[in-house]
């Protein structure tokens, strides 16, 4: 029964591509179109993706500057020491001694006269943090966390920085998303008039199945099978677009990235993404077919 | 197998095509339904296949009441019968063999099974050495024979023949009634409509005759 059920499905898929097959330029036309319409919102957003990373590591990655309380002690230190290696969003950090703070400072203001003649040294302990997460939300939480800490007088960091790089992030993603759904409306359109067009073409087809007991399903299905294959097919092609575009953007990239000895490198879309959109592309060829045969087919009527 | 009872059946705008059709075809029964051209016989056969629905009436096929039959299983009805049709609707597009396969893709036959499946039932109608060739040149004979193969590939319980022998010469349309008769043999019910009086000498079987939409004693 299965058996029968996935043959028949095979049966379909097949004839589907011979079908895509024995048209070829209309194919690879409309799935031209569909690669070209889900490149440009992927292609943004990966983009921004990389805008996050590589801002990350030129501006350096958000730093956080933990203040310890003045007469915090050697154990004091190492208790916090422990807490910043538990913890999980914080990528690295780095400890500077009071008298290390105070020697810097004398060093790099002048100030050694007036400094040299304290009674004593009037620096806090710091540790300074990176954190993996740019979002001012969790940098935010993170330093109301460690301000609890009882060791600890005051965390700071630089929020409106932080703020920035979110704020032009969230843009880009109401762009990508605006870009996605009046892409794949546009997918959803060209699908339905594909399809349109096919059943106009199959019309007798239709009525002759219809005649001699098909089951509305088993009109739909080759439509259907045509719908979510052009849209894997084309979801493929823009694959293929960005993986080149990010090829040739990263050519060039090298070069400039070696005059600022930077590290500017653009990673691709990762597996998971891929496969989202490959989903996500056969899903829209589905739904415009579908859309279309629900409009079209139950117009015809054998007499 | 087939039982109306009181049916009608007029046309939109049209006059009444059939008139309170009372009749009854056992399973197994071979029946001939003839009147002159317009006389609605296509209309009643149609009627079967619920192909046309009736103005008032019931229908009912294997006890199955047509008009309360739902949309989703008309499809089940419809493979009960097989349909020979007066203008054929072959497929044009694809070869001999594949237009008798699609009565078997569409019940979702076994694929082991439908070549030979197929090839018997061209084998029967004497089309197994065109089964490569497509309708468009086929003799219309041959067509017609197409068409019968289509109609019995899938073993109906019904068959149901509109006009089988239209425009055919005489021997041709003694092939095909003797092709009829061994279906019959093998206890399938079955309902030709003709308009040839020449058929129906020397014919042993029930005749329906249509006349003004009613059928004459
Ligand atoms: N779909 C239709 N719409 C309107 N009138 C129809 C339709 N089909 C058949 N008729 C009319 O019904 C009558 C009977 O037609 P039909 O059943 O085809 O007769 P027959 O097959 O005996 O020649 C004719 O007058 C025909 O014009
Ligand atoms: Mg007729």
């Amino acid at each position: 029964m299965i058996h029968a059920w996935l043959t028949q499905h095979w049966h379909v898929f097949v004839f589907t591509l011979k079908r895509l097959v024995s048209t070829p330029v209309t194919s690879l036309l409309s799935i031209v179109v569909i690669g070209i319409a889900f490149s440009l919102p992927a292609g943004i957003y990966i983009l921004m993706d990389n805008l996050r990373a590589i801002s990350g590591q030129t501006a350096g990655s958000p730093q956080m500057s933990l203040y310890l309380k003045l007469n915090a002690s050697e154990s004091d230190v190492e208790k916090i020491r422990q807490r910043l290696q538990d913890n999980a969003q914080i990528t690295r950090f780095q400890f500077i001694s009071k008298s290390a703070a105070l020697l810097q400072l004398q060093q790099s203001s002048g100030l050694m006269d007036v400094t040299s003649g304290l009674a004593r040294n009037p620096l806090p302990d710091a540790f300074v943090v990176n954190t993996h997460d740019a979002t001012a939300e969790t940098l935010e939480q993170l330093q109301t966390s460690m301000q609890a800490w009882p060791e600890i007088e005051h965390v700071q960091f630089d929020a409106a920085w932080a703020k920035r790089l979110n704020a032009l992030l969230e843009f880009g993603r109401t762009v990508v998303l605006m870009l996605a759904i009046l892409l794949s409306t546009a997918i959803i359109a060209v699908m339905f008039n594909t399809i349109r067009l096919q059943i106009l073409t199959k019309r007798e087809e239709i009525e002759v199945s219809k005649l001699i007991g098909a089951t509305n399903s088993f009109i739909q299905r080759p439509f259907l099978y045509f719908g979510a294959i052009q849209g894997l097919l084309g979801g493929m092609t823009a694959l293929c677009i960005i993986a080149l575009a990010i090829h040739t953007m990263n050519e060039e990239l090298t070069e400039i990235a070696a005059l600022y000895t930077l590290n500017l490198h653009l990673q691709h879309l990762s597996t998971s993404d891929n496969i989202s959109l490959l989903f996500f592309s056969t899903w829209l060829g589905w739904l415009g077919a579908r859309i279309s045969v629900a409009t079209h087919l139950w117009q015809i009527e054998p007499k | 197998m087939i039982s109306f009872k009181n049916v009608s059946k007029q046309f939109p705008g049209g006059h009444s095509v059939l008139k309170n059709i009372d009749f009854t075809i056992a399973a197994g029964e071979m029946v001939f339904v003839t009147g002159h051209s317009g006389a609605g016989k296509s209309t009643l056969l149609k009627l079967i296949a619920a192909i046309e629905r009736p103005t008032s009436g019931s229908i009912s096929i294997s006890g199955q009441n047509i008009a309360q039959l739902k949309p989703s299983t008309l499809p089940f009805l419809r493979r009960k019968i097989g349909f020979v049709f007066q203008d054929h609707k072959l497929l044009f597009d694809r070869s001999v063999f594949d237009n008798v396969l699609l009565p078997l893709q569409i019940s979702g036959f076994d694929h082991k099974l439908v070549t030979g499946r197929v090839n018997a039932a061209l084998d029967k109608v004497g089309l197994l050495k065109k089964s490569k060739a497509f309708p468009i040149t086929l003799s219309g004979g041959e067509r017609q024979r197409l068409c019968i193969a289509r109609a019995v590939v899938h073993r109906p319980t019904i068959l149901i023949a509109d006009e089988p022998t239209g425009n055919l010469d005489a021997a041709y349309a003694k092939d095909i009634m003797d092709m009829f008769r061994s279906f019959h043999q093998v206890g399938v019910t079955i309902l030709i409509a003709t308009h040839d009086a020449t058929l129906l000498e020397k014919n042993e079987h029930r005749i329906l005759q249509l006349d003004q939409g009613q059928i004459a004693a």
